[in-house]
């Protein structure tokens, strides 16, 4: 694999831009993988390339039943922080935001990770009060959080309905500088170039179809392309776990749910920063092409339709316009949803699986991108060494049953009763 | 928007009505503590046809049982639960 750099672009444009080559192989699927991830969005595809980085496994294939990063990983929002309340997702989101803010040099793909900053506002004194507790909780634990007062908002976004007759009057916020957003394609993109260069097979257009055991032991996968053997088999497969779990009887904690988002027409820079507002789960931010992106609540019922319902984009736009009323001139020009896997308490699941040699990853809910790459460095660990690595050992699937959920919002077993 | 037919009022907009969770979630008063668990904890979540509990909240207020598909969003079967179901 040619290293890119603006050497070669140069060089490049001198013949036309003729050196190009494919970022990745498309290889026929062989008998037999040590190792097989199903799902080739973000997750699986960094899963893949670390344990062929970091762990020196030669013999691994990614299964993706559509295209690498069609799914999820190209149907979010690309918000990336790590302001979270409890340890486990501290030390989880974190470890990810560091490797966020190397991973266009590690890769030598550009992420455009751009810490722009990631905004909470707070809408009355006890928003302020639990911005407070959970900015009190990030610091204890290393992570920048800067509490704001309601002068700093107002300089940092000067769009804001700041006048007391605002629909969601705005008393402060808390800002984690360090946040912001990525391009989310380029990071599938760019696992996969990384992968496919350390030999790892990417094999798109190949859905598994069945699990195939020997004993209570997973020793490979049916898929529509054939029976492939595997060592070990990790699902990475997001909205679908459930899906695919189910192939091997397995019931899982998790509920399937459409998440939709949508971005506007192109537009001089205008929104700063990641605006965001728990109290009414509304998430503006400014694309570096200029449209404004907005999303909101889960559409709140199961579903796997990967379309959404009006009624929830709308309940979104109407949020974000009265927090920025100058967004309402604005054209919609897109807007897209993705099938989230709702975990119980929120939180995801890496790990074993009562299965012999199969492996999940999921339960992400609708907080998976920013997680991509330490998800793919703990999930390859696990994968590598048949054991969780340290950062993921909290979020085992049998933490129900024992009652050691991580329950950041206290939501309980209903993920729709926020 | 989907459109359910409640029992009671007739068809009408989904956001009159409000997702519970599915038949198989309902914990039964006399369920052993493992089968408890995987009812508050566990789904089918199928990529097809559930069973789900949806109440009529800003109509009649009743509950029903509601057969979905989760990938057309085609509603096979609407069934009224509770004591007015009773024959």
């Amino acid at each position: 694999m040619s290293q890119y750099s603006a050497f070669g672009l140069l060089r490049g444009a001198l013949n036309g831009q003729k050196h190009w080559q494919p970022a990745w192989r498309d290889p026929e699927p062989k008998s037999h993988y040590d190792i097989i991830i199903i799902g080739g969005g973000g997750h699986g595809l960094a899963t893949a390339y670390y344990l062929a980085k970091v762990h020196g496994l030669k013999n691994i294939a990614v299964l993706e039943k559509g295209w690498i990063g069609g799914g999820n990983t190209g149907r979010n929002t690309t918000i990336v922080r790590s302001n979270y309340r409890l340890k486990p997702l501290h030390d989880l989101f974190e470890f990810g935001l560091k490797m966020w803010e190397h991973l266009s040099d590690e890769l030598n793909y550009n992420v455009m990770f751009s810490p722009r900053g990631a905004m909470f506002l707070g809408h009355s004194d006890a928003d302020m009060t639990k911005l407070a507790e959970r900015g009190d909780a990030m610091r204890c634990d290393g992570i920048d959080a800067d509490l704001m007062t309601r002068d700093e908002v107002q300089k940092l976004e000067p769009l804001l309905d700041m006048s007391r007759s605002a629909r969601f009057p705005i008393e402060g916020g808390l800002i984690q500088r360090r946040g912001g957003t990525a391009r989310h394609d380029a990071v599938a993109w760019g696992y996969a170039r990384g992968a496919d260069s350390l030999g790892v097979d990417i094999i798109q257009k190949c859905e598994v179809t069945g699990f195939v055991r020997d004993g209570d032991a997973v020793v490979g996968v049916e898929t529509t392309r054939g029976r492939i053997n595997a060592g070990r088999v990790g699902i990475c497969v997001a909205g679908h776990s459930g899906h695919v779990a189910g192939l091997a009887g397995l019931k899982l904690p998790v509920e399937s749910q459409t998440l939709q988002a949508m971005v506007t027409e192109g537009v001089k820079p205008m929104i700063n920063s990641v605006i965001m507002s728990q109290s009414l789960h509304c998430y503006i931010s400014q694309s570096d092409k200029g449209g404004i992106v907005f999303g909101g609540d889960p559409d709140n019922w199961p579903s796997y339709a990967q379309r959404g319902n009006p009624m929830v984009m709308e309940r979104a736009v109407a949020q974000g316009l009265a927090l920025v009323p100058a967004l309402s001139r604005l054209r919609m020009v897109r807007t897209w949803s993705g099938v989230t896997d709702m975990s119980f308490d929120g939180a995801p699941i890496i790990g074993e699986t009562p299965v012999k040699n199969l492996f999940l990853n999921g339960g992400w809910c609708y907080g998976g991108f920013k997680a991509t790459p330490a998800s793919g460095w703990t999930y390859a660990h696990t994968l590598a060494t048949g054991k969780p690595h340290a950062l993921n050992a909290p979020f085992a699937l049998d933490r129900f049953e024992r009652g050691a959920t991580i329950d950041e919002t206290g939501s309980g077993p209903m993920p729709n009763s926020r | 928007m989907m459109q359910f037919t409640c029992p009671h009022c007739g068809p009408r907009d989904q956001a009159e009505f409000i997702y519970e969770r599915t038949v198989d979630a309902v914990v039964s008063l006399d369920a052993a503590p493992e089968e408890a668990m995987k009812s508050l904890f566990t789904r089918n979540n199928p990529r097809g046809v559930d069973e789900e509990i949806w109440r009529h909240t800003y109509g009649c207020r009743a509950w029903m049982v509601i057969a979905r598909n989760r990938v057309t969003n085609e509603i096979s079967a609407t069934r009224a639960v509770g004591p007015e179901a009773l024959p």
